[in-house]
């Protein structure tokens, strides 16, 4: 028993031996660390998210690698707990020693390891979309995701534009929907917008009628609506169910197909603010992205046999920045964060980006574009 | 938009999803007579009728009308397998380490779901259309109608079932009092397994017909599970109209509080009543206190 035991060590200790050398003549990797929310209540972010890494990062490698070196992804799970993920950032940084980390997927996860990557002087490129992350600027930290006033700016011109002055908002009362309700508190004003009802609705609600009745007897001219699914489409549902004739609006979370095929009928003339990856196929040919765009949704469908979404985009987008960033910078940390920060003009799948020393979320409203369902589809708004 | 027309609404609103409270906490309300335990995967039940119907009308192409009796015997042979598998062997447990047993096995049957099905949510057509109906200026769904038909049937038949027939009147026997009705020769552990099988029918049920307005995924019944304990135990846990009372009243509250104060309180009401409740009339709204003889 007991020699059984040795040999087994020994043999297991010159395996690694043998496997460690053969690793370093074939020129070592360059280790990318990745967390992402693959389980958990934001597993919709971080399950495409991880998807979308590994096939990039095995495309990469297939291509050759960056300079003759293969891409290694280390991804972990964070379930959507910001102990968790801070546990797992320093096992990136002290045992697996990356040289730049992709994540988290949510805000707080986000939030929670920003700390140990600015001591630890390692690149982050977050794919959460909370305002904060990156406002103020840190030195070490980038994201990818688009921030949410961009796509409240959008709703607000449109309105704007209608000439409509005086909107409901109904929103989630979690991380996204406060943060979307802040945000479009915090810039009605500026666009000569009166909040007239402001209320909010739980993550499992299964009945808003009482907030809408409410809200069909106020002066409201639309109806903002800030959530992921499902309750949105709860509430696309409702508003059809009260017969109420305002214009409705929604947030970018819900700008996948689920939506449509949750809402039913009820989805018709719906209005709002995307990224590009829903619309890919219509955009004109001149814009930037449509090329980006439509490699990553046909990646996505032969890899995973599902349509690839926004959240998908953001770790494509992560990876990509961080390709151009090594190849410009070499493959050290120090080297990737300055060559991050010069990145100009990258026509990935949430936007243009353009970093710079004061602005490591590079993107403008352009990001974004109005969408309505029509037929089941999504058309753009012009 | 008049007052008393915001007023009907928010009483209909309540109404439905009352009625919805109601059949899930029927089901909390005959697992507890018939056995004493109270079973927290009741919402799982409710969960898995509606998963079940959406997977075998999209996946396997059934027609509802075949889908709706096999996701409720699908549902019941589950039910039957829990009781058997999780309550059975452990014959001299205390109702206590039953309890804890029924939330572990919920997060079983969760986990499980999630890993069969996905963890996304999924719609399923109304039952006859979704064109709103208008009632004393309040409107409602045609799925509401079917809520509060297949309702008042469930209670009706359990009515009937509870007073008139044997097996009904055994199980009653068994939640007075369960060592002298098995003295008198009532099978009690069959009893037990009887109260499985009509409760998942009854939970699966209550997910199938919201399942349309509502819509489903693997994580629906922890909620509603809790706001049918929570209906159950407003009405003393009898397995008749306390039950129901309990659920409209729940729901009512819940939609006046979220249409008139804010809905920011709307969970909070249905907890704070819960609360409520156990401190000052533990036996419920609708029963008199029990008076125990030495």
């Amino acid at each position: 028993m007991r020699t059984r035991f040795i040999t087994g060590i020994l043999s297991a200790v010159l395996l690694s031996v043998f496997l460690g050398s053969s690793l370093v003549l074939a020129a070592e990797p360059i280790k990318i660390g990745g967390l992402f929310s693959v389980t958990g209540p934001a597993s919709f972010l971080g399950e495409p998210e991880r998807n979308t890494a590994q096939m990039v990062v095995n495309e990469i490698n297939a291509a050759g690698g960056i300079k003759g070196r293969k891409l290694q992804l280390i991804a972990y799970d964070t379930q959507g707990d910001s102990t968790k993920a801070k546990e797992l950032v320093n096992k990136l940084i002290k045992n697996d020693k990356v040289v730049a980390i992709i994540g988290p997927s949510t805000t707080g996860d986000s939030m929670a390891v920003i700390g140990d990557v600015e001591r630890a002087g390692i690149p982050l490129i977050s794919c959460a979309a909370g305002n904060k992350i990156t406002d103020p600027v840190r030195k070490w930290v980038f994201k990818t995701a688009q921030n949410d006033v961009l796509a409240v700016e959008r709703i607000f011109e449109y309105l704007n534009k209608r000439k409509i002055s005086r909107v409901a908002i109904l929103t989630v009362s979690d991380g996204f929907g406060a943060s979307g309700r802040e945000q479009l508190k915090a810039n009605a004003a500026r666009h000569g917008i009166k909040i007239v009802v402001d209320d909010t609705y739980g993550p499992k609600d299964t009945d808003m009628t009482p907030q809408l009745t409410k809200i069909r007897s106020s002066q409201a001219q639309a109806i903002i609506c800030w959530g992921t699914n499902p309750g949105p489409a709860v509430i696309a549902r409702n508003v059809k169910q009260l017969g109420i004739k305002l214009p409705l609006f929604m947030s970018h979370g819900v700008s996948s197909k689920k939506f449509i095929e949750l809402a039913g009928d009820a989805a018709e003339g719906i209005i709002l603010p995307s990224g590009r990856v829903i619309v890919a196929d219509v955009l004109p040919h001149q814009d930037r992205q449509k090329k980006s765009l439509i490699s990553f949704v046909k990646d996505y469908q032969k890899h995973y046999r599902a349509e690839g979404d926004h959240f998908g985009g953001h770790a494509w987008d992560a990876i990509m920045l961080l390709k151009g960033a090594i190849e410009r910078g070499g493959a050290t940390p120090a080297g990737i964060r300055d060559a991050l920060e010069k990145t100009a003009n990258f026509a990935g799948i949430g936007g243009v980006f353009t970093f710079s020393r004061a602005d490591h979320a590079g993107l403008t409203k352009d990001a974004f574009v109005l969408v309505q369902v029509k037929k089941h589809d999504w058309t753009l708004v012009k | 938009m008049q007052i008393s027309d915001q007023l009907t609404q928010y009483l209909f609103s309540g109404f439905a999803t009352g009625a919805i409270y109601a059949l899930i906490g029927l089901g909390f309300a005959i697992i507890y007579n018939a056995t004493g335990i109270i079973n927290f995967a009741q919402g799982e039940f409710v969960m898995l009728g509606g998963m079940f119907t959406v997977s075998l009308i999209t996946t396997a192409g059934l027609h509802p009308g075949v889908a709706v009796p096999c996701a409720i015997i699908l549902t019941t042979v589950v039910g039957i397998l829990f009781e058997r598998l999780a309550i059975r062997p452990l014959k001299s447990a205390t109702p206590l380490s039953l309890v804890i047993i029924t939330i572990g096995g919920s997060i079983l049957i969760r986990g499980i779901a999630m890993l069969v099905w996905d963890k996304d949510t999924h719609a399923l057509p109304g039952f006859s259309g979704d064109e709103p109906i208008e009632i004393f200026g309040a409107t409602l769904m045609p799925q509401h109608l079917w809520i509060f038909a297949v309702t008042i049937v469930v209670i009706g038949m359990s009515k009937l079932f509870f007073s008139y027939t044997i097996s009904g009147k055994a199980m009653r026997a068994c939640s007075y009092n369960s060592r002298a009705a098995s003295l008198i020769g009532i099978d009690v552990r069959r009893m037990v397994l009887f109260s499985f099988i009509i409760s998942s029918a009854m939970g699966s049920l209550a997910g199938i017909i919201i399942a349309p307005l509502t819509m489903t995924s693997y994580d629906v019944g922890i909620m509603i599970g809790i706001k049918g304990f929570c209906a159950a135990i407003i009405g003393g846990m009898s397995s008749g109209f306390g039950t129901v009372l309990g659920g409209l009243i729940l729901g009512v509250l819940e939609s006046m509080g979220a249409g008139l104060v804010s809905s920011g309180y709307k969970d909070a009401i249905a907890f704070v009543i819960l609360l409520l409740i156990l401190f000052i009339r533990p036996q419920g709204l609708f029963k008199k206190a029990e008076t125990e003889r030495v």
